[in-house]
């Protein structure tokens, strides 16, 4: 039986004390930073990782000061040991796929923007919210914590592949109790993203206030809602793997664990298991992962681009058809990452189809952000900036994809750095254009203060040659065979090939360093940057129409009511080209 | 769009009109819950399927008696928790707080009678050589999926009983609704709908020939 009277938003009072106005806070603006905080943190540690890699595949024997301290059989007098290298690659994947490419882009700007932008006053679960992201900060304490323990964390990298992460430590370093304290992180980071999920549905489909219909939401809003659909499957699957393989490292099962496997010439006490049913557990929840981190970057860049370019996309339906479709495609696709996975060659042919599939919905947002510029007198900001660099870096890592979707090709190129290129710019680097530009965009919402744009033009001009420097040469590299996953090439066939991998260090370095000018630029401007306007970007959509920063119940205890979507650019209203979602003005003309 | 209109929906919650979405965020969230939580019994249940087909020498031990006769009581038991689960709701929502008092506990009886079969029986194959890593008759992994999924389970049906404990409490003094009755007979009939398909698949396909 249906409830008719309207819903009562769980209102709490304005919390009084430190403790709970920032730490166990039920606002959802305070649990947005806190998600984005500790995403900043994973991503200076992963960048710290990914540098300390890119050093050792290129001067392999030297020594870095310090690094003895934090790990003394990883890195005797500080020179990485190929184990350790497996560590630093481990820890990286893990930190920037589930801490940073997940947390930053979803949870963080979706728990602040996504009620805002509906016109709610907060999620509609607020203790769930502030569970979600304590759940979520142990999972990240967890995770770290296998960096001080003395057998250093695992080296079965981020999608952690059976059997070599479920038969213990017999089979190397770390994948004793690193291992299990990778899947206790895995698995509490599940929770926690569940009970993110039901609350952003819940929210997105019930505080929604008047006048909001599904088809007048910011592009953005429908993104992290479709995103948290993907997630609230995805994680579901995650969350009884990690089950499964805790089972196996502590109460010997053999679930992932084959029969008569020898490891360091002991033979294991395991029969039965299958590593590929580990792959297909995993990857049911890898793929569409994939698209838990890259759809809100969609949202949010669509939401920058149509802000800066004054004037509507072309189609904000197909945009949002798109999105629903990539991630009901998302499903059928997981095969795809199992081409050499030993699955039977014709179900590599029956993945390889939905895979191709996905490139249309993708190709046709692509379409629509492209031809939307065309005529388009476009601000520049870093924002914005940043928003097109997502769209180059999309494409570029996109097209990649084409060739790695077919199974006799992948064949070669799998375990080549041509796929490390490819993911690294389709998904981890476009997903953290689209990150920053949601920081330079939404900062002053947030802070109320400017950041400082010529450090931001800066900082995007850095980024955006740093990056296809790095993984540009990827592509070629992997062309040629260069094998992924190896802690350095100088015995190898490959010496030829190290003026490349040095360029690639020497540019990851000058791209990690100017990824400080932005942590510079966040803290300086967050105290002395210049006070922002409630809405200085001139935007349409219900954010832009409270105090920056807002109040801690959004909207003032009233609930805004909307006429309009969320692109009425390009028109005569009373305060410029545009017309805010909550004004009642008709465009004129 | 008068003032009055405005001030009606000041309290916020209110959906854009004739959505079919219009449920509370409660019983909603607990229908999201229900399908990510099919999703993970799903994957159990898959890797169990993947498992007994990948492996050659799956055990199929279970007798009619003790085995079958037992599960067959429990299922009875737990269906009939169910109706009288639909009787709790039924009267929760006209009001009858003795009624829909009378009703939970009958499910939380029903539903306690489950776990305790469901232990016992768990006790029989213990001692019959039956573990998590290791059984008498064939492939080890038969004791895996068998206590991990039957054990995901009653996990379910044990957090049910605490919460439908919690519930009839909080109904009859007043601090819980009708809807919070509702919402848990939503998690309750789920539970009971995952064990129409453990029993067939975990039970049925390993009778003894």
């Amino acid at each position: 039986m249906e409830q008719t009277q309207p819903q009562s938003v769980h209102v709490h009072a304005p919390p009084e004390g430190f403790l709970w106005k920032y730490v166990f806070s039920l606002d959802h603006k305070v649990i947005g930073k806190q998600y984005y905080g500790l995403a900043l943190i994973a991503v200076f540690t992963g960048m710290i990782l990914s540098w300390l890699m890119r050093f050792h595949l290129v001067w392999p024997n030297a020594k870095i000061v310090g690094l003895d301290l934090i790990s003394k059989s990883g890195a005797p007098g500080g020179v990485i040991t190929p184990e350790y290298y497996l560590s630093l690659l481990t820890m990286h994947g893990t930190l920037m796929v589930f801490f940073v490419l997940t947390n930053a882009p979803f949870a963080g700007f979706g728990n602040y923007f996504l009620p805002i932008q509906i016109g709610a006053e907060d999620m509609a679960f607020p203790r769930f919210n502030m569970m979600s992201f304590w759940t979520t900060a142990a999972a990240f304490l967890v995770l770290v914590l296998a960096f001080f323990i003395p057998d250093g964390p695992p080296i079965s990298g981020w999608t952690a592949y059976a059997p070599l992460s479920a038969v213990g430590s017999d089979a190397g370093p770390g994948l004793g109790w690193g291992q299990n304290l990778w899947a206790i992180s895995i698995g509490l980071f599940c929770i926690g993203q569940l009970l993110g999920s039901l609350n952003f549905i819940a929210t997105t489909l019930d505080l929604r206030t008047k006048g909001m219909t599904l088809m007048r939401m910011p592009i953005c809003t429908w993104a992290w809602f479709i995103t948290s659909c993907i997630g609230l499957l995805a994680f579901a699957v995650l969350l009884p793997a990690c089950l499964l393989l805790i089972l196996d490292r502590m109460a010997g099962t053999s679930f992932f664990i084959p029969s008569g496997l020898v490891i360091s010439d002991r033979l294991q006490n395991h029969a039965g298991g299958s590593p590929l049913l580990w792959q297909h557990l995993f990857w049911f929840f890898g793929h569409p992962e994939v698209y838990i981190a890259i759809l809100p970057a969609m949202g949010i860049v669509s939401h920058v681009l149509v802000t800066s370019m004054r004037k509507p996309l072309l189609s904000a339906k197909v945009i949002i058809y798109s999105m629903i479709s990539i991630g009901f495609l998302s499903y059928m696709v997981w095969g795809h990452h199992m081409f050499v996975s030993g699955m039977n060659p014709f179900s590599s042919l029956l993945f390889s189809f939905p895979t191709l599939t996905i490139t249309i919905p993708a190709t046709i947002l692509t379409l629509i952000w492209l031809g939307s510029l065309y005529g388009a007198n476009i601000r520049i900001t870093a924002a914005s900036l940043f928003a097109l660099g997502f769209v180059s870096m999309f494409v570029s890592g996109g097209v990649t994809g084409f060739f790695l979707a077919q199974p006799s090709i992948d064949i070669y190129l799998h375990a080549t750095y041509f796929v490390v290129g490819h993911f690294h710019m389709v998904m981890g680097v476009a997903a953290i254009f689209g990150i920053l530009s949601g920081t330079y965009f939404w900062f002053p919402k947030m802070t109320g203060r400017m950041m400082n744009e010529t450090l931001g033009q800066l900082h995007f001009w850095f980024t955006f040659i740093g990056t296809y420097c790095i993984f540009m040469p990827f592509h070629y590299l992997g062309l040629v065979g260069n094998v992924r996953r190896y802690a350095s090439f100088i015995d190898d066939f490959m010496p030829a090939l190290m003026p490349v991998h040095r360029f690639v260090t020497i540019a990851a370095l000058i791209t990690g360093a100017a990824q400080f000018i932005f942590l510079y630029n966040l803290i300086h401007s967050r105290f002395f940057g210049k006070p922002a306007t409630d809405n200085p970007w001139d935007g349409t959509s219900l954010e832009w129409s409270i105090p920056s920063p807002p109040p801690w119940n959004n909207f003032g205890g009233k609930h805004p009511v909307v006429y309009h979507d969320a692109h009425q650019y390009g028109v005569k209203g009373e305060k410029g080209d545009f017309i805010m979602q909550d004004s009642p003005e008709t465009a004129a003309g | 769009m008068s003032e009055i209109d405005i001030a009606m929906h000041s309290q916020g919650g209110e959906l854009a009109e004739g959505s079919p979405y219009r449920i509370p965020s409660r019983k909603l969230t607990m229908w999201l819950f229900i399908i990510s939580d099919a999703i993970t019994f799903g994957a159990l249940l898959f890797g169990y399927g993947y498992l007994r087909t990948a492996s050659s020498d799956w055990p199929t031990p279970f007798k009619f008696n003790p085995s079958i006769l037992n599960v067959t009581i429990m299922t009875v038991v737990l269906i009939t928790s169910s109706l009288t689960m639909l009787g709790a709701v039924d009267s929760a929502k006209i009001g009858n707080k003795a009624k829909t008092k009378r009703f939970l506990w009958s499910t939380i009886l029903l539903g306690a009678i489950f776990a305790g079969l469901h232990i016992r029986e768990w006790f029989g194959l213990i001692d019959e050589g039956v573990r998590l890593f290791q059984n008498p008759w064939g492939s080890p992994l038969f004791g895996a999926t068998f206590f991990a999924i039957t054990g995901l389970h009653l996990l379910h049906v044990i957090s049910g009983v605490v919460a439908l404990a919690v519930i009839s409490r909080g109904f009859s003094r007043g601090w819980l609704t009708a809807g919070h009755v509702e919402t848990t007979g939503l998690y309750w009939h789920f539970v009971d709908l995952v064990w129409m398909f453990v029993v067939p698949l975990v039970y049925l396909l390993n009778i003894s020939k």
